[in-house]
């Protein structure tokens, strides 16, 4: 028994179809007690005042942002590999989520800048770089859109992934070369001491489990869709012939 | 309870409403589009299993 | 390889061969400009290394298709695939053909151009000096972007969607480089950099081609 079995499709719905209802049950739970907790029970920050509340939003959604297209490089290396066709139908399924996270990402940063900053928009390293991240993301769901041939589409848009991550990474210190910026470092780090009070820390975590719960519940969604879409055409071809 | 927003309404209202709508129509899009696959694979295969 | 050069370039500089419309379009561009942003000519002269560096990028994006397009229609890059060059070495061949006939004139046309944004003398010396250092790198990765769309019917479109960003930090750095020479700042690191970016993308990038255009072919 290896993890390689769920790469077979048939293996992948019926196990899926098991496990998806317990992570959007979970996603809902968390994410509900996350906001609620965020949004009515914790105070006031003292030099944002009530917008440190969008912080719920904004940082699980730029943390799925980015892992997003992690995941789609490990899934489009495994697809080129071992060639699974589960494994390239998940970067496909992730990319679109991909695309909201980071739309919210920008949004909610956007609402938070004007009170905060003055201003919508700023050239800033960190809001440019996610711009940057969301046109690679529209490519590549464009090079998907674009090509007939599913096999040749996964080929294509995994070295896509590939080389783009490379020029996402090298995007991202161009333009910390380019504009040091307004935004402060990152909320949450690891290695460092943490830069959130313990008030805000905890819905915070929350919140992030509910996304991170949420995108895999989607990610399982999406590559059932693309397996039936693709087993459906598969059919019809074989009824033509 | 409503928490006071004060002069942020605007911002946190604005993120929530935002945030929530977006990611309403992601999780809205992605189950219909599963449901509708779902369907049209079911109906493909009880055709062929029809002719059969 | 210098025969497949000299007729990628032959072609290109052809009628209809696209050779003169990259040009063209640059300066149509920087012509441009200046109606968008008004005529005083201390901002133009600001911006001029940013207006420049844009306009050959631009340029140089709508002849990406050519580079392999014809070839596909008419069956040459299947050919091609087939000869005992080796793939990767075809698509360097390729980019370096886009460079000569497309990066290399529009280098030179800068400074002419230049002079209509107001460009001090000392400015032409760094404009030069980054696009020339710089577009190389615009031509290999496009190539990669056109092998990338090459069986597509209309892939103009997706192809400047996919390449575009890829083109941010290449573009990022060449600027910086020609602002900061401009202003007489120290040019080492910008300048290293955008040379990585350039040998790196001329060492690796055509390997991705390479792979790219063989699942094209398949």
């Amino acid at each position: 028994m290896s993890l390689w079995e769920y790469a077979n499709p048939v293996k992948f719905l019926s196990f899926s179809g098991k496990i998806v209802p317990w992570f959007a049950a979970g996603a809902a739970f968390f994410i509900a007690v996350g906001l609620y907790w965020g949004y009515f029970l914790t105070p006031d920050d003292y030099k944002q005042g009530s917008t440190v509340k969008i912080i719920y939003l904004h940082v699980p959604a730029a943390l799925i942002a980015i892992n997003a297209w992690f995941m789609m490089l490990v899934a489009s290396l495994i697809w080129l590999i071992r060639r699974h066709h589960v494994s390239a139908l998940a970067a496909k399924a992730a990319a679109p989520i991909g695309i909201v996270m980071t739309l919210i990402t920008l949004i909610t940063g956007a609402l938070w800048g004007q009170p905060m900053w003055g201003t919508w928009w700023a050239w800033d390293p960190r809001l440019t770089s996610f711009l940057i991240l969301f046109l690679f993301y529209l490519g590549y769901v464009a090079l998907w859109a674009a090509i007939d041939n599913p096999d040749t589409a996964a080929d294509l848009t995994s070295v896509l992934c590939m080389v783009g991550s490379v020029f996402a990474v090298l995007s991202r210190y161009a333009v910390l070369f380019w504009n040091q910026g307004l935004h402060q470092g990152a909320s949450l780090s690891l290695d460092k001491e943490k830069n959130v009070a313990d008030v805000f820390y905890q819905p915070l975590l929350m919140s992030i489990t509910g996304f991170v719960l949420l995108f895999v519940a989607l990610v399982l969604i999406g590559t059932r869709t693309e397996i039936r879409i693709r087993r459906a055409s598969a059919l019809l071809a074989r009824e033509r012939g | 309870m409503m928490p006071d927003l004060g002069k942020y309404a605007f911002a946190v209202l604005g993120s929530y409403a935002a945030g929530l709508v977006l990611l309403a129509i992601l999780v809205i899009w992605m189950v219909m589009r599963n449901t509708a696959a779902r369907k049209r694979l079911e109906q493909i295969e009880g055709a062929r299993d029809g002719q059969n | 390889m210098s025969a497949l050069l000299l007729r990628d370039m032959r072609l290109a500089m052809r009628a209809g061969g696209g050779f003169g419309l990259s040009l063209a379009f640059f300066l149509i561009v920087v012509v441009l400009v200046p109606f968008g942003v008004g005529p005083e000519m201390g901002l133009l002269s600001k911006i001029a290394p940013g207006i420049l560096w844009v306009g050959a990028l631009l340029a140089c994006l709508l002849s990406l298709d050519r580079i392999f397009a014809l070839d596909f229609e008419d069956g040459t890059l299947d050919l091609l695939a087939t000869a005992p060059l080796p793939l990767e070495a075809m698509v360097s061949v390729k980019s370096l053909a886009h460079w000569i006939t497309t990066g290399l004139p529009l280098v030179l046309a800068a400074p002419v151009l230049g002079v209509l944004l107001g460009l001090q003398s000392d400015a032409f010396y760094w404009i030069v000096l980054s696009l020339f250092l710089g577009t190389p790198a615009l031509s290999v990765i496009g190539t990669f972007g056109a092998a990338l769309t090459v069986g597509l019917k209309r892939g103009g479109l997706l192809l400047s969607l996919l390449v575009l960003p890829l083109y941010v930090p290449t573009l990022i750095f060449g600027a910086e480089l020609a602002r900061r020479g401009i202003a007489g700042m120290d040019v080492g690191t910008p300048m290293s950099l955008l040379l990585g970016i350039t040998f790196a993308s001329i060492a690796l990038l055509p390997f991705a081609s390479a792979a790219v255009l063989k699942i094209n072919l398949r």
